[in-house]
């Protein structure tokens, strides 16, 4: 499998991720290098095993419907590049 | 008393031989001393840390101190802290000082402990030398011009160095254990679970753990006490008790089965690695275990699994790093997206980059099933042959890495061999099991590691094997010439 | 041709919890910007999800009360894609395993037609934060206090044939989910919210056409609105020789129209897998068992129970269920009382429900207690008051009168049926009107209204009616 400077363009904007334009081509060879690594998986024979996402067996310890967070503003948007007046501030979206 | 163990010196603190200020001042002389050579340390907060001590000998005045009241301790630069920046060897969080403390962070304070400062790591916990930090990279201390191994390579540098006795690490594909190995130092990545991730920066949440590194298995122990327990703002953290660490760390060996995996020991494999295992093993076997050749059949297969998983749970966690809320942000940007693309390619290191196309690739229509979904099944598999192979034996033992500390720049432009130094301790990961590296030799005056993995919960087992080992041999007590 | 119509909603209904799904800050609405927004909220490094058990409760109420299944372990999933009002990049949501599996409901169309619709699924996910566009020169406002805030989106099969099924089942799903206590369903405040899918065939086609979503229609009337727009839309495109595009369109209530807005659709890839910071959400029959028991009545059974067992008519006890306020409200006023639950159900439907709309208030803040309306009815019951009077003593009690008895005494409103004072004053009124008497007798039957006017103006409007016409019938003749 090898990706193409078209490839890693269009999965780099999927992850918003600024590539300069004569990195393309090496992160294309890489990234095929990496494709190659994992390629050996497809020949595994997986019929019927199941998906596993979590080690070990756990399951989700769910939480009392308590409000016990305060307002933390201040402290919370301190590490914010942009705020004004309680706002987080992004150039203007336009829907 | 730089030479002596956390646990040493924490007798010598109970015993009022040593005081915590006597303690912390000699290591900040240390590093005062010998970071620069290693940089091993981001971030140093000197008063910060003498006012701990001071108030750590005072509670001990008072009597009510525990074991680790008034040991320093480094701490990882992947877990918050709200006195100190947390940068997570990036530019994207250059100067993100955290509204919060990691839980760890809090526990080991909780535990009278005093920070010393903060670790230098591979960019976002990405890397198996250190080298991905946009700090620099870090040497080794026992050849300067060798990688001290990653993603924890700060913190093992600075327990080898003896700039400090303790430090935490986290380890996601071996990230504790190979600069532990590398470094000639002992360090464990829990059961996962056992340590909860709150505030510790994620990579791959399935497969991330925090853990102790230091000197000693007896270390380890104290620390994982400390660290370990059920935290209900983690999901993933376990509800189990926490048995006491320290209690089994004498018992005997007799007849204890260590499975020696034939997958461990083939071509790859470093010769003076495969020596200095092999003769570890044939020491525990004289203090009474007996070794079992077994097969981990989809061993092979965990580089593969482990490469399509990580970055695909890495790639959605790092979305969160988009110069909105905090982080890096460009200058002008012209739009919404100018802004998320730029601030993220600027605030990104390449091999971050790496993981986040290779994973947003793995996740995308199309190839989803291919190779998330394939290496999900696979993790499965891997798992199954742990299950295995546990009911056949106690503990698994082999090398923690495929050869000793490479030299710097050796592999950074070849991203595939680097991965392959994670072939002997992603499998832990992947199936979510307690394993350990612990120094057993050199090879060419480089340190080499064994490791050791026991089933879920079972890190007691593992503390007592490596405890027992330290006891009738002294790779542990090296220092390196340099920071003798 | 003729073409039928096809639709399909998805309905976002706010949770009604009082902290969020992942976090616990509060879901108040209306606060300040962000001072509602926790780190977890935010989205900020290092922190974690974890689930608040009252919305895992009020999903298998959702479930017990739709007839559907309860999927034993759901996963929580991403959904990743990038807005600044969505803090981490991705939504929690479910995918492949939602906690809520096929159900079905039954709706009543405005024709009393009753109609089957099948629900796909219904799932937890979290809230976006809120953009703000018109406060800032050049730049956008983000407020992520309702990033996080519990909603579970319920999603229908295409079972809906015109705007006006839509309707119903929008308006039976937001009285079904207030019914079950889980959703406040305020529409302007965003709390249930509805995304059409809509596509045309040609009739007697059994293939689906291409269908188009409508986003966000967060009232009935603009629901009914953009599926009557976009039907004749399509329908013009197709018979133009075109083709439907498939993409979601914004319904522009001010144009009374839908607009693409695929700008925003461009590329999407949501690259969904298992949340890797949630393990499967395990639900065991003991969990289930323990929500059902707090389950109400549900509005189809209690209608039911209203037209078998208390003989309301068809039309009155659906009126009656639409809202559980307005069903427990009526059951309280003829609670523990005589009279029969019918009497109530005129009551309850005619004067509280005129005056409820004529002054727009709510049944919450009605002056007159449920008690204090079944003590008047039972006045009007036993004979005490005709149901003339009785309105006028509602109207006191409206006007904040505490004890029915007491406006009965001080207003001197007690209905007359002493015969005798009654005759009495019959006697009076014709011998006052011997011209009308005479024309009545020689066959103008029309003027016994006159003269029962006349009799019930002189008991100043408290003789008993019924009796007072009897009499009246019978003085007349002789
Ligand atoms: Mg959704
Ligand atoms: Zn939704």
């Amino acid at each position: 499998m090898s990706l193409t400077p078209d490839d890693i363009e269009k999965i780099a904007h999927l992850a918003r991720l600024g590539i300069d334009k004569d990195a393309l081509e090496p992160l294309a060879a890489d990234l095929s290098t990496m494709l190659d690594l994992v390629e050996q998986l497809q020949a595994v024979d997986t019929e019927g095993v199941e998906p596993m996402a979590h080690p070990a067996n756990a399951t989700l310890l769910l939480r009392d419907d308590v409000v016990t967070e305060s307002d933390q503003r201040e402290a919370l948007q301190a590490p914010a590049p942009a705020t004004q007046d309680g706002y987080f501030l992004v150039p203007r979206v336009i829907e | 008393m730089h030479d002596k163990t956390l646990a040493e010196q924490a007798a010598l603190l109970a015993s009022g031989d040593l005081s915590s200020s006597d303690l912390v001042e000699h290591y900040l002389q240390r590093i005062e001393q010998h970071n620069e050579a290693l940089n091993a340390y981001l971030a140093i907060d000197a008063d910060a840390a003498r006012q701990a001590a001071s108030a750590a000998d005072e509670q001990r005045k008072t009597g009510n101190a525990g074991p680790l009241t008034g040991v320093p301790i480094a701490h990882k630069d992947i877990f918050c802290t709200s006195s100190m920046p947390t940068t997570c060897g990036s530019r994207m969080l250059q100067n993100f000082v955290s509204p919060y403390e990691a839980a760890v962070v809090q526990n080991m304070r909780t535990a009278g402990m005093v920070t010393l400062g903060k670790a230098n790591m591979d960019e976002f916990a990405m890397g198996s030398s250190n080298e991905n930090s946009f700090y620099g990279p870090v040497a080794n201390p026992w050849q300067t011009d060798r990688v001290p191994g990653g993603s924890s390579g700060g913190s093992a540098a600075i327990v080898a160095a003896r700039l400090a006795s303790a430090a935490t690490g986290t380890d996601t594909g071996g990230s504790i254990r190979q600069p532990a190995a590398f470094c000639g130092i002992t360090g464990i990545k829990p059961t996962y679970g056992r340590v909860s991730r709150y505030g510790m920066i994620a990579f791959a949440s399935s497969l991330d753990q925090g853990g102790p590194m230091a000197q000693t298995a007896e270390d380890c122990a104290l620390l994982l006490q400390a660290m370990a327990g059920h935290d209900l703002r983690d999901s993933t953290c376990s509800p189990a008790a926490v048995p006491d660490f320290s209690a089994e760390l004498n018992a005997d060996l007799k007849g204890l089965r260590i499975g020696v995996p034939q997958e461990y020991f083939a071509e790859g494999l470093d010769d003076g690695v495969a020596a200095r295992v092999n003769e570890a093993l044939a020491v525990l076997e004289g203090e009474g275990a007996i070794l079992k050749p077994i097969s981990l059949p989809n061993q092979g297969l965990c580089i593969p699994a482990y490469y399509i998983i990580a970055p695909a749970e890495a790639s959605s966690n790092l979305s969160r790093f988009d110069g909105v809320r905090f982080g890096h942000r460009c200058e002008n940007p012209q739009d919404i997206d100018d802004l998320y693309t730029r601030s993220r390619g600027e605030g990104f290191g390449p091999e971050v980059k790496r993981r986040i196309l290779i994973g947003a690739y793995a996740l995308s229509a199309g190839y989803y099933d291919a190779y998330y979904k394939k290496a999900q099944q696979v993790r499965q598999l891997v798992s199954d042959d742990f299950s295995n192979a546990f009911a056949e034996v106690d503990v698994i033992a082999g090398p923690t890495t495929p050869t000793t500390a490479f030299a710097r720049g050796a592999k950074s432009d070849d991203p595939v061999a680097m991965y392959l130094n994670d072939l002997f301790t992603v499998s832990a990961n992947l199936s979510g099991l307690p394993a350990l590296s612990a120094p057993c030799g050199f090879a060419e005056g480089l340190p080499v590691g064994l490791q050791l993995c026991a089933p879920a919960n079972q890190e007691s087992r593992l503390l007592n094997v490596a405890h027992r080992y330290q006891s009738v041999t002294d790779w542990h007590r090296q220092i390196p010439a340099n920071f003798a | 041709m003729t073409w039928e119509t096809v639709i399909g909603l998805e309905i976002h209904a706010q949770l009604a919890t009082r902290s969020k799904i992942f976090s616990a800050a509060s879901t108040d609405f209306g606060a300040a910007p962000n001072t509602q927004a926790s780190a977890v909220d935010l989205g900020l490094p290092g922190v974690l999800p974890v689930v608040n058990r009252e919305v895992v409760r009020m999903a298998v109420r959702f479930a017990l009360a739709t007839d559907a299944s309860i999927t034993r372990r759901s996963v929580f999933a991403r959904k990743n894609y990038f807005y600044p009002d969505l803090p981490k990049g991705y939504q929690i949501s479910q995918m492949a395993f939602p906690i809520v599996g096929e159900g079905h409901i039954n709706i009543t169309l405005p024709d009393g037609q009753q109609k089957g619709i099948g629900l796909t699924r219904a799932h937890l996910e979290e809230d976006a934060g809120k953009s703000v566009h018109d406060l800032f020169e050049g730049m956008t406002g983000i407020d992520l206090n309702r990033a996080g805030t519990p909603l579970l989106e319920i999603v229908s099969e295409p079972d809906m044939r015109s705007a006006t099924e839509a309707v119903a089942y929008a308006r039976y799903m937001h009285s079904l989910v207030r019914y079950i206590d889980i959703c406040d369903g305020n529409m302007q405040e965003g709390s249930f919210r509805c995304d059409a899918n809509v596509s045309v065939r040609p009739a007697g086609s059994d293939t689906l056409g291409t269908r188009t979503e409508i986003k966000n229609l967060n009232s009935f009337r603009f629901l009914e609105r953009a599926i009557d727009f976009e039907v004749e839309r399509q329908i013009d495109i197709l018979e133009d020789g075109g083709k439907v595009i498939q993409e979601t369109r914004l319904y522009d209530a001010d144009r009374d129209e839908t607009r693409s807005m695929r700008s925003k659709e461009e590329a999407n890839d949501y690259r969904y897998f298992p949340d890797p910071d949630l393990p499967p959400l395990v639900i065991d029959e003991a969990f289930i068992d323990a929500v059902r028991e707090t389950m109400p009545e549900l509005p189809v059974a209690r209608r039911t129970r209203f037209i078998d067992e208390l003989d309301i008519p068809a039309a009155d006890a659906q009126a009656l269920c639409a809202d559980r306020q307005i069903a427990d409200y009526f059951e309280a006023v003829f609670e523990g009382r005589k009279f029969a639950p019918k009497l109530a159900a005129n009551w309850v439907l005619g004067e509280l429900f005129a005056r409820l709309n004529k002054e727009d208030v709510d049944l919450a803040d009605a002056p007159v207690s449920a008690t204090l309306l079944g003590d008047l009815i039972a006045r009007v019951d036993d004979g005490t008051l005709s149901g003339k009077l009785g309105k006028q003593v509602f109207d006191a009690l409206w006007g904040g009168e505490q004890d029915v008895d007491a406006v009965i005494e001080a207003r001197g409103l007690k209905q007359i049926t002493d015969t005798g004072a009654i005759e009495a004053m019959i006697d009076e009124v014709i011998a006052a009107n011997p011209s009308q008497l005479a024309e009545y007798r020689a066959g103008k039957e029309k003027l016994l209204s006159f003269f029962v006017g006349a009799v019930m103006k002189a008991s100043k409007g408290k003789a008993n009616p019924a009796q007072l016409n009897q009499m009246l019938r019978d003085k007349l003749k002789a």
